[in-house]
C-alpha cells in the first residue's frame, strides 16, 4: 500500500484464492525473509509477486552496495532468499528473481509484473511441473610429485650422471603421461555423466566449476551443472545420478536439489538448451 | 559415491557456493527505472569480484558467465 522499499523474491502465478493467495504462499507461513519480515504476494494481472518491506537503511541503493561487499551478510541474505524461494517452489512453479532484487513500494512491484508480463508468463508455461537439479563432479588431485631424483645413485664413479639423467627423464616422461592419461579419464567420466543426465533432463546449463577457495573443497570441481527434470521424473534422475556415482571410478559426484528453476529462468536457447553447453 | 540429497531442499545443508551460483547467475533479472539500479546483475557481479578479489588476490570471480 505505502512507500518503502519492497524485496522482490519470486514471480507465481495467482492462483485467485480470494483471501489466502497463491498457493506458494501458503508454504511461507513462518519462512522469514532476507530483513526477518514475513514474506507476502502482491498481484496484479494474474501473476503475483512474492516480496517483503525491507528497511531503507540496508537496501537502499548506497547501504546495499556496501552491505552486499559483507561476506557475513551476503551470507545471510542469500540464504534467506534462498529458504524463501526454494520453499514456495517445494510443490508449485515459481520462477526465481535475481537476488537483490528490490522495488519502491507495491507500485514498483505492480509495474515490474506489467513490464515483464509476457516474459513471466511464458516462463511459467515453460517450467510449470520441472524441477532444478545440481551435479557437481569432482576429481581426486593427482599425488604430489615425487621430487626430482635427489641423489645421483651411489656407486656411480664416472659417467653415471649421464645415465641417471636420462633415468630421470624418462621418469618424468612416464609420470607426465600418468598424469594426462588420468586427467583425460577424469575428463571422459566426467563427460559421461553430463552426456547420460542431458539426456534425461529437458534443459540443461553448464556453470563454471567451483573455485576450491571458496567452496572449501581440496578436490578439482570438473563438473558444475544444472539440470531441468520434470517432477515425476526427479526420483528416477536422482537414482540414476547415483548409478553412475558407483561406476565413475576415481570421480565424487555429488547431487543437489530438487531446486527452484534458477538456471532456467531466461527463455533464449543459447542457455542450455540441449546442445548448447554454455 | 554420491552424497544423496535427503528431504526437501531446505532442511538440508547446502554450500553458500551452491547458492550463490543460482542467485547471482539465475533468476529474472529486473532492468528498468522501477527497481534499484543496484538490482542490475552486473553492479553485483562487480562488487562479488571486488570482494573476492580483495579475499583471493589471484583467483577469478568463479560467476563470470562461460
Amino acid at each position: 500500500m505505502t512507500e518503502g522499499l519492497r524485496y522482490a523474491y519470486a514471480v507465481v502465478r495467482d492462483t485467485g484464492a480470494p483471501e489466502a493467495g497463491p498457493d506458494a504462499l501458503a508454504a511461507l507461513e513462518g519462512v522469514p525473509g532476507v530483513a526477518g519480515e514475513p514474506v507476502r504476494a502482491v498481484r496484479h494481472l494474474g501473476l503475483a509477486v512474492l516480496a517483503g518491506d525491507v528497511p531503507t537503511e540496508d537496501f537502499d541503493e548506497g547501504p546495499l552496495r556496501e552491505r552486499l561487499e559483507d561476506m557475513a551478510w551476503l551470507e545471510k541474505v542469500a540464504r534467506a532468499h534462498q529458504r524463501v524461494v526454494d520453499t514456495a517452489g517445494a510443490d508449485s512453479c515459481v520462477i526465481p528473481v535475481r537476488l537483490a532484487t528490490v522495488c519502491r513500494g507495491e507500485e514498483g512491484l505492480r509495474r515490474m509484473l506489467a513490464d515483464g508480463r509476457e516474459r513471466f508468463a511464458s516462463a511459467l508455461d515453460r517450467l510449470e511441473g520441472r524441477v532444478e537439479w545440481g551435479v557437481k563432479v569432482y576429481a581426486a588431485p593427482p599425488p604430489p610429485e615425487e621430487p626430482p631424483a635427489g641423489q645421483p645413485p651411489a656407486g656411480g664413479r664416472g659417467a653415471p650422471t649421464a645415465l641417471s639423467g636420462r633415468d630421470y627423464l624418462r621418469r618424468r616422461k612416464a609420470q607426465r603421461q600418468a598424469a594426462e592419461r588420468r586427467w583425460g579419464q577424469t575428463e571422459e567420466g566426467a563427460r559421461l555423466v553430463h552426456d547420460t543426465l542431458t539426456g534425461l533432463a529437458e534443459r540443461h546449463r553448464l556453470h563454471p566449476p567451483q573455485d576450491p577457495k571458496l567452496s572449501g573443497e581440496s578436490d578439482r570441481n570438473v563438473l558444475n551443472a544444472a539440470y531441468l527434470v520434470r517432477r515425476e521424473d526427479s526420483a528416477g534422475f536422482a537414482e540414476r545420478v547415483g548409478r553412475l556415482a558407483e561406476r565413475a571410478t576415481g570421480l565424487r559426484v555429488e547431487l543437489t536439489g530438487p531446486w527452484a528453476p534458477y538456471s532456467f529462468t531466461a527463455d533464449d536457447d543459447g542457455a542450455g538448451s540441449a546442445g548448447a553447453d554454455g | 559415491m554420491t552424497t544423496a540429497p535427503s528431504g526437501p531442499l531446505a532442511h538440508q545443508q547446502i554450500a553458500l557456493v551452491d547458492v550463490l551460483d543460482r542467485l547471482l547467475a539465475g533468476g529474472v533479472v529486473i532492468t528498468g527505472d522501477l527497481t534499484l539500479r543496484i538490482a542490475d546483475v552486473d553492479l553485483v557481479r562487480i562488487d562479488l569480484r571486488a570482494l573476492i578479489s580483495s579475499v583471493n588476490a589471484d583467483v577469478p570471480s568463479p560467476w563470470e558467465e562461460p
